[in-house]
């Protein structure tokens, strides 16, 4: 893993487990009043974040200055990308300032791929295009293992635009890799028939109350507009049909957690009730996000 | 100075021709194909142990000149279609300023004559820009040299003009050669919608924007009764429905690439753009299929779809990469690995594919090794072992997902109008 961390696909079983046992070390200072260590000192990394992302670029920037390493944080808008330099031109460039690790996202599927193949840097994906968010299903990992002792066998409805999200692609991956049971919901023209092919153990439905149905995770997505390039579902029905509600959680197992990687809607692909329930997991997801970001930068750089 | 070519299995399909015999070449014509043919004063090329065969058409490259030479001109692009073992090429229309009028065509037609080693043959395209709407000057075009039309690389989506494009192309019996694309259905698509798309996150081409376009244009060519050609055919349902149109007596034919027959998608390279053109890699089912249809006799010709682009606009992220590789100097190696080889076809076949089964479609006239014809001749090895490097190929640009590939079989020298144009280094 010292080449980066471009995806989880391409991931072993005990490489992940050894990311999530760290991440577990590094979960008590976050609560620390001294929260930094020099693990990293005198590294430096840079974050390029093509497309907008505050908590993400955020989670990414606290974990490296946690470890002690110098972070730079650069957001380019995809347009400007267009007029001028290209990604290559870019990367070269920062690649040339010698720093430890690239942490990059961008709205281009395999953005990250293509560049590893380019630059000596390693490069940490964080998030490309409609493809994987490695480090969103690490820290889901986390927040799931910190409420069960194993995720054998558990079943994990991933509910939304499955289609356009990068963050079920890369949970597909993990929760395979661990035999779960995982079923994919979302309205028809959001949900191509292909992802069950995806891994093992993949099941598809389009209805919400077959998926819920003795889920011991429910993890909502967030319904990105941004990444439609056609309406694919009419918007104003969505949550009728989709959206979690409170009464839906009594299908569920009586211990299933929500999940959310969050910025959430309310009201579009979940209620405020369900967003503010008891056994809502959102909080403690950002706060995973950290702690598995320190894990993964010190694997990458350390 | 005449040439004769000793000692080579000469399989010329056009006469039914397939034994060991010398060819002789005087004043750029064959003089003859015989044993022990001798000549005063002729060069020697011994073909011992190879093949001798009419020289290869590709009825489908991108030349890109005019308007785009960093990319391909009309020399490079002709010397690399010379190292490929063909000695006719059909350019097709999508050059700047679009070949739409006799004036472009005349053009490309003068350039080649003294830029070429090949000869070069221009398709015209079917609409004024190639923006689908309004005719261009078909005729004038086919009296100054075109000999097809095509708007290739954009399809024409309005049935009505394709009716009328059609109707002109009947009256003045030039094929219309069609790219079967869907645009409202591969809208946004970076490469064969299936599981490999959804993998990767990139949005997918589906089989049925093929489809449906090819079903419109056999109902259009049935009423029509133009001759109609589908360019790089590419799945499964298109390949049925042109043997179907087939069977019915219809005018219609395909042809299909290397790389449709070579590939699939399951065998790209992630993200990598030498694995991105039009139509896209399919999945393994339609790459069977394809197979299938070229050893069922459903597909005339291998054409090549030789589309050069410069390395800077390949090397960005996958779905801002321009479609299209290089074959030209591929094609011959992939169909002895992939069709040959493996007995999907016969020689004879192969080379039937490469000569008499375009010349029917554009009908250059060339094609055969009977005396009296122009002298183009392919002189090729299955037995030679090649590595391709794509840094050094004649093309101008370097996208090829063959880059490295050792073949076995491939071109050995390139005869056109009685001059040897291309020959293998022996190194």
């Amino acid at each position: 893993m010292h080449a980066g961390l471009l995806g989880i696909e391409e991931l072993g079983r005990a490489e992940i487990e050894a990311i999530l046992a760290r991440a577990k070390d590094f979960q008590p200072i976050q609560s620390q009043t001294l929260k930094k260590l020099d693990t990293l000192r005198g590294k430096m990394i840079v974050n390029l974040f093509y497309e907008a992302s505050t908590r993400t670029r955020t989670s990414f920037e606290i974990a490296a200055k946690r470890l002690g390493a110098d972070a730079v944080s650069i957001t380019a808008s995809g347009s400007s990308v267009s007029k001028g330099e290209s990604l290559v031109d870019t990367l070269n460039t920062l690649a040339a300032m010698r720093p430890d690790a690239i942490v990059m996202r961008h709205s281009a599927s395999g953005a990250p791929h293509f560049l590893a193949r380019h630059l000596p840097t390693p490069i940490i994906n964080a998030g490309d295009g409609t493809h994987e968010h490695p480090t969103q299903a690490l820290l889901d990992a986390r927040t799931i293992l910190d409420r069960r002792t194993s995720l054998e066998g558990l079943r994990v409805a991933i509910i939304g635009d499955i289609a356009h999200s990068r963050v079920a692609r890369s949970n597909v991956h993990l929760l395979a890799k661990f035999g779960v049971e995982i079923v994919l919901c979302g309205p028809a023209s959001l949900l191509p028939a292909e992802l069950a092919q995806l891994a093992p153990g993949v099941h598809l439905t389009t209805d919400i109350r077959e998926a819920i149905r003795q889920a011991d995770v429910i993890m909502m997505l967030r319904v990105q507009l941004e990444r439609q390039h056609e309406a694919a579902f009419p918007a104003s029905e969505y949550f009728r049909f989709y959206g979690l509600q409170l009464e839906h959680m009594d299908l569920a197992k009586p211990d299933a957690i929500v999940m959310h990687p969050g910025p959430i809607n309310r009201g579009r692909e979940l209620s405020s009730e369900v967003a503010d329930f008891q056994r809502s997991v959102i909080l403690n997801q950002v706060e995973n996000g950290i702690a598995v970001r320190m894990a993964v930068l010190e694997r990458v750089i350390g | 100075m005449p040439i004769v070519i000793k000692n080579g299995r000469v399989i010329d399909p056009a006469s039914q021709t397939d034994r060991v015999a010398d060819v002789l070449i005087v004043d750029g014509r064959i003089a003859g194909v015989a044993p022990n043919l001798a000549s005063p004063r002729a060069e020697i090329l011994d073909a011992t142990g190879m093949i001798v065969a009419p020289g290869f058409v590709d009825m489908h490259v991108h030349l890109r000149e005019p308007g785009f030479e960093h990319a391909e001109t009309i020399e490079s692009g002709a010397r690399a279609a010379a190292a490929g073992g063909f000695t006719s090429v059909c350019c097709m229309p999508n050059t700047k300023p679009v070949n739409d009028s006799a004036m472009v065509t005349s053009y490309i037609v003068e350039r080649a004559r003294h830029m070429a080693v090949v000869n070069v043959f221009p398709i015209g395209a079917i609409t004024k820009g190639s923006a689908g709407e309004e005719l261009s000057a078909i005729g004038a075009m086919k009296a100054a040299g075109a000999v097809a039309i095509s708007d290739d690389g954009l399809p024409v989506m309005n049935a009505r003009v394709m009716r009328r494009a059609m109707e002109f192309a009947r009256s003045y019996d030039l094929p219309v050669i069609q790219h079967c694309e869907d645009l409202n259905l591969s809208a946004g698509g970076d490469m064969h919608e299936g599981v490999q798309s959804v993998r990767w996150g990139l949005r997918g081409i589906p089989a049925a924007s093929e489809d449906v376009m090819v079903a419109r244009d056999l109902v259009l060519a049935q009423l029509t009764g133009a001759r109609y050609h589908v360019a790089h055919i590419s799945t499964r349902n298109a390949v049925a429905m042109v043997d179907h149109a087939r069977r019915h007596g219809l005018p219609v034919t395909c042809e299909a690439t290397p790389h449709h027959f070579a590939l699939s998608d399951d065998r790209m390279a992630a993200y990598d753009s030498n694995y991105k053109m039009k139509p896209p890699l399919r999945s393994s089912c339609h790459r069977a299929a394809i197979v299938e249809a070229i050893a069922a006799g459903t597909v005339s010709a291998i054409a090549t779809d030789h589309a050069p682009h410069p390395g800077s606009e390949k090397m960005q992220e996958f779905e801002r990469c321009p479609f299209g590789i290089i074959g030209l100097e591929t094609a011959l190696s992939l169909a002895i690995e992939e069709l040959v080889a493996p007995g999907k076809i016969s020689l004879n076949r192969m080379v039937e594919l490469f000569t008499t089964g375009p010349d029917a479609v554009v009908r250059l006239g060339r094609g055969t090794l009977a005396p009296g014809a122009v002298a183009d001749v392919t002189v090729f090895s299955t037995e030679v072992s090649w590595t391709y490097d794509v840094n050094q190929s004649n093309s101008r640009s370097r996208n090829s997902p063959f880059d490295g590939k050792t073949f076995r079989g491939g071109p050995m020298a390139t005869i056109v109008n009685g001059e040897i144009v291309w020959r293998r280094d022996r190194a």
